[in-house]
């Protein structure tokens, strides 16, 4: 059985965000990367770089699938997780810590409203078992 | 562990294949700028280039050898006659700068066949020369993209590609520049016509639909799906991968589809083992017949009862222009040509109905054993689970593998992605009741096997020359070379000492 966090916010297509002040922690879910499978490639944003709610950022592919990553929320890149380039598969091992994909800036605070919190996605994980 | 070595290195310094003869006709120097004083080729005798390479040969699967039921790939036995045809020195010899005097015979072949693909698909016009599946859909979007300029209108830049579609869809749309807008799949794997009608608006260029699509289903609102993006001012292109299912049944144009590809590879039994050459002609209705790709045949003298028409080259007035160097894959041509002459109208209506009949015969066969999301009739393919909820670690790539154990291709798999634990089953039309009869005894004979002994999967295959490969591994590490090649590390290679 896959992990959810609790105190982070999430999406119907498996990106989590943990919320520090203004600024947002983006990265894919456990359930995600388990049904993935082994990641080998992270494709990261600039910095700098602005996006609206469900917009594409970046991808992730697998040995299985190549697969988009979407904005939670709309906003501007501040950091990316570099480390990711060398090793995607710390995507596979520690996907709520060291396996972050960026860091934005929100840019509008009441669309975290609409997303899932961890109750709600782990039954929305267990629905599609 | 090594099952072959290189041509190299079986190469022996001086052996040799041929002897030449004696030179008995003056002799002309080189332009010294052209010669070379080393030249790397192996240097081996006749049978050990015959041995290596039947070796080889014996380490390969192909459809020739057994059964291949890769999904979305068509995998149809080839007649040997496409290939007696293929062969004919009148066109095996031809050299592509002839002029129409010279190739009549060629451009009539390919009249026909643009004819009659024109004829299957019901629709006006045909260009054979995209190279592959991939190339047609490129052209037929570009036509597409054209199209709407040549009127003035440039805000259309937007295409609507189902998430059952062909993953070569959305890539085709981006290559184009256009923007794709994915559609969700209702709970019966038909297009959600509400998001559909939402996203249908003046910014629409088009949609692409896989018919039937990638879960081998034939979508249930394709006349209201049609309707909606006509309705906004949006163009309808079918991906026809999947025209096996459809032959003399359906014809696209007929039912709103401005424009289309085949897959001469898939549907019309070229080769396409070893990844090809393909071929992936594009035909469109009234509307888009300015913009196809050429130059396309045409009769440029019409005949009569004593001579045939004189056929040519005509480029057509908007065109998108050229998408292959010379005419397409002509050898592809002749192949598919063959086959429809082979089969006939009624033929290959009947290898529709059998490609369907086999697909639902399979899937009768396995849906109590394996879970099938989506259970209802299919069209050549249909797609299943590999993974039971009792059976945890067994996953769709276990399945696959351990069928290579039993002599088997295995299907596609991890597609498409909205099935999760995807295998992909085309049995195709070619292969009889026994086969068919045998491979749904294998897979359940595997599924008793992931419950009772999963470690059989998880190990497998066990039997063939190459075991469990690393995919990780082999998605990441991509310079492949037999020895290693230590300057790397310093001066990575550039592209001319790649190819050197």
């Amino acid at each position: 059985m896959s992990k959810v966090e609790q105190g982070l916010k999430y999406t119907q297509s498996d990106e989590w965000i943990r919320v520090e002040g203004s600024v947002g922690v983006i990265g894919l879910t456990d359930y995600a990367q388990e049904a993935l499978n082994d990641i080998v490639y992270v494709e990261l944003p600039d910095v700098g770089a602005t996006f609206a709610k469900g917009e594409s950022f970046g991808s992730v592919e697998s040995v299985k699938a190549a697969s988009d990553m979407h904005m939670p929320v709309s906003g501007t890149v501040t950091e990316i997780n570099e480390a990711l380039q060398d090793a995607p598969e710390t995507v596979n091992s520690d996907p709520y810590g060291a396996g972050w994909f960026i860091k934005i800036a929100i840019s509008n605070p009441t669309e975290l409203n609409d997303l899932l919190d961890a109750d709600a996605y782990e039954k929305y994980c267990a629905e599609r078992e | 562990m090594k099952l072959e070595p290189l041509i190299y290195e079986i190469s022996v310094p001086g052996r040799c294949g041929v002897r030449l003869p004696e030179v008995d006709v003056p002799t002309t120097d080189l332009p010294q700028d052209l010669l070379r004083a080393e030249l790397d080729l192996p240097e081996v005798s006749e049978m050990d280039v015959i041995r290596h390479y039947v070796r080889l040969s014996h380490l390969n699967y192909g459809v020739d050898k057994g059964f291949y039921p890769l999904g979305s790939c068509t995998m149809k036995y080839n007649p040997k006659v496409n290939e007696d045809a293929a062969r004919l020195p009148g066109f095996a010899g031809l050299h592509p700068r002839l002029g129409i005097d010279e190739t009549q015979g060629a451009l009539m072949l390919m009249y026909y066949l643009q004819t009659w693909l024109a004829e299957i698909s019901g629709m006006k016009g045909v260009s054979l020369q995209p190279a592959a599946g991939a190339q047609g859909e490129f052209s037929g979007i570009l036509m597409i993209r054209k199209y709407h300029l040549d009127r003035g209108d440039g805000k259309r830049t937007r295409i609507l590609v189902p998430n059952s579609a062909h993953g070569t869809n959305p890539a085709t749309t981006s290559m184009a520049g256009l923007e794709v807008v994915e559609l969700p799949s209702d709970e019966n794997g038909d297009v959600d016509l509400a998001a559909l009608r939402a996203a249908c608006d003046d910014t629409v260029a088009g949609m692409m639909i896989t018919v039937p699509s990638t879960l081998g289903l034939f979508e249930r609102h394709m006349l209201e799906v049609i309707e909606a993006v006509h309705g906004c001012g949006g163009l309808m292109y079918m991906d026809g991968a999947n025209m096996n299912a459809m032959m003399g049944v359906l014809k696209p144009g007929e039912i709103g589809f401005d424009v289309m590809h085949y897959n001469l590879h898939k549907t019309f039994s070229t080769p396409h083992g070893g990844g090809g050459p393909g071929s992936g002609p594009v035909a469109c209705n009234e509307k888009l017949l300015p913009f196809l790709p050429g130059p396309i045949v045409a009769e440029i003298e019409p005949g009569d009862d004593e001579q045939p028409p004189l056929y040519g080259w005509h480029m057509p007035e908007k065109s998108i222009g050229r998408v292959k160097a010379f005419h397409g894959n002509f050898g592809m041509l002749v192949r598919a040509y063959t086959y429809i002459r082979e089969n006939g109208g009624p033929g290959l209506r009947d290898v529709s109905y059998y490609a369907v009949l086999n697909a639902n015969y399979v899937l009768a066969l396995l849906r109590d054993t394996y879970h099938v999301p989506y259970d209802r009739f299919c069209g050549h393919e249909f797609v299943m689970e590999g993974r039971w909820k009792d059976a945890p670690g067994i996953h769709a790539l276990d399945i696959s593998k351990r069928l290579m154990d039993y002599g088997y291709h295995p299907p596609t798999n991890y597609f498409p992605l909205i099935v999760p634990e995807a295998l992909m089953i085309e049995p195709t039309e070619t292969e009889s009741k026994e086969t068919l009869d045998a491979f749904a005894e294998t897979l359940k004979t595997i599924a008793r096997e992931a419950h009772e002994n999963p470690e059989l999967l998880h190990e497998a295959p066990h039997i063939t020359p190459v075991g469990r490969v690393d995919e990780v591994l082999a998605a990441k590490q991509l310079v492949l070379c037999c020895v290693p090649i230590p300057d790397w590390a310093e001066q990575p290679p550039t592209l001319s000492t790649q190819s050197a």
